[in-house]
């Protein structure tokens, strides 16, 4: 009898072993690793809800002081921020027209040519864009790509993918908050518009963004305009 | 002037701030610029037109930031290419 029970205690506690084993591998690992490699492990693994959503809220504020309060409402409201295309008009190097010409080219050659500067190339908003006569538009989306569209006919030009990534990764991410992301694609679209259509990877439209989703935004976009008091319609005649 | 930086988890965070008046705050301020752009950062400082449109200016040394600006903003420098969402 107490050789049996030994026996089985023996038989356990091996079992328990061999259970424990990976976990206690893996603590001593963590265990060894220096200090600022242990604290960025543990932030990796450490997702807090609470602070990404603080965060969020922290970029809201900062986007709606830089942006127009018309610009706000429209993020707020919809999701996603309408910006002028600037090239043709503004800059000279290329026309609204060619713009338009891609409509019938698909294969869509972007209006990058130039380099990031400080020239007046930037995309804008919308009474400005509007008296510039910009035949084409952007719509933002927060950690999507920047889709262009010409609002005359509904088109949808070309799908223009940029990211910002951190790479000093400060809490295991390298994605800024969705309202960053927004606001840094404004401010490089409207500073820049051509650096940032150069440094973007272009593909044809519905690539990562469904087509549907992007017309029934227009859509929304165009009632959400109509229903605004005082604003003419004109926009988005097509959606 | 404020000197703030977009970041992932957080939002903006302040890096620096003073009166570009004072010549001592201005080289903290100076300082902390060439900090960002030295880490690879894009500066941009929100304008508004004289037309009263808002938009960005991307600045590349500390002279070009206007003198009279309040903010100017740091993020990482754009890179083609995004990670594929589900759709």
């Amino acid at each position: 009898m107490p050789l049996a029970l030994g026996t089985a205690a023996i038989v356990l506690v091996a079992l328990l072993c061999e259970l424990t084993r990976p976990r206690l591998t893996d603590a001593w690992g963590r265990l060894r690793l220096p200090r600022p490699a242990r604290a960025r492990e543990l932030s990796e693994i450490g997702y807090d809800p609470g602070r990404e959503r603080r965060a969020e809220q922290r970029a809201r504020a900062l986007l709606r002081s830089c942006i127009d309060d018309g610009d706000w409402e429209m993020y707020r409201d919809l999701g996603f921020l309408r910006v002028w295309g600037g090239i043709g008009p503004r800059a000279g190097a290329k026309t609204p027209e060619h713009a338009a010409d891609q409509e019938g080219d698909r294969s869509g050659e972007e209006p990058t040519a130039g380099a990031p500067g400080r020239a007046p190339t930037g995309a804008g908003s919308d009474a400005g864009a509007r008296a510039a006569g910009a035949r084409y538009a952007y719509l933002i989306y927060p950690h999507r790509p920047i889709v262009a569209f010409l609002p005359e006919t509904g088109a949808l030009l070309n799908e223009y993918c940029v990211a910002f990534p951190d790479h000093s990764r400060p809490y295991g991410s390298s994605r800024l908050p969705d309202s960053d992301d927004v606001l840094a694609k404004w401010m490089a679209l409207t500073a820049d518009e051509r650096g940032l259509i150069a440094n973007a990877n272009m593909h044809l439209p519905g690539r990562q963004i469904e087509p549907e989703r992007v017309r029934r935004d227009l859509l929304r976009l165009a009632r959400w305009e109509r229903e605004r008091p005082g604003h003419q319609a004109d926009n988005v005649r097509a959606a | 002037m404020k000197l703030l930086r977009l970041k992932p988890g957080h939002g903006e965070i302040l890096l620096a701030e003073g009166d570009v008046k004072v010549a001592e705050q201005e080289q903290e301020l100076i300082e902390a610029f060439r900090r960002e752009l030295d880490a690879g950062m894009w500066a941009a400082v929100p304008i508004e037109t004289q037309g009263g449109r808002r938009e960005a200016e991307l600045v590349r040394s500390f002279a070009e930031v206007p003198r009279d600006a309040e903010r100017v903003i740091f993020f990482p420098r754009a890179a083609g290419g995004a990670p594929r969402m589900a759709r």
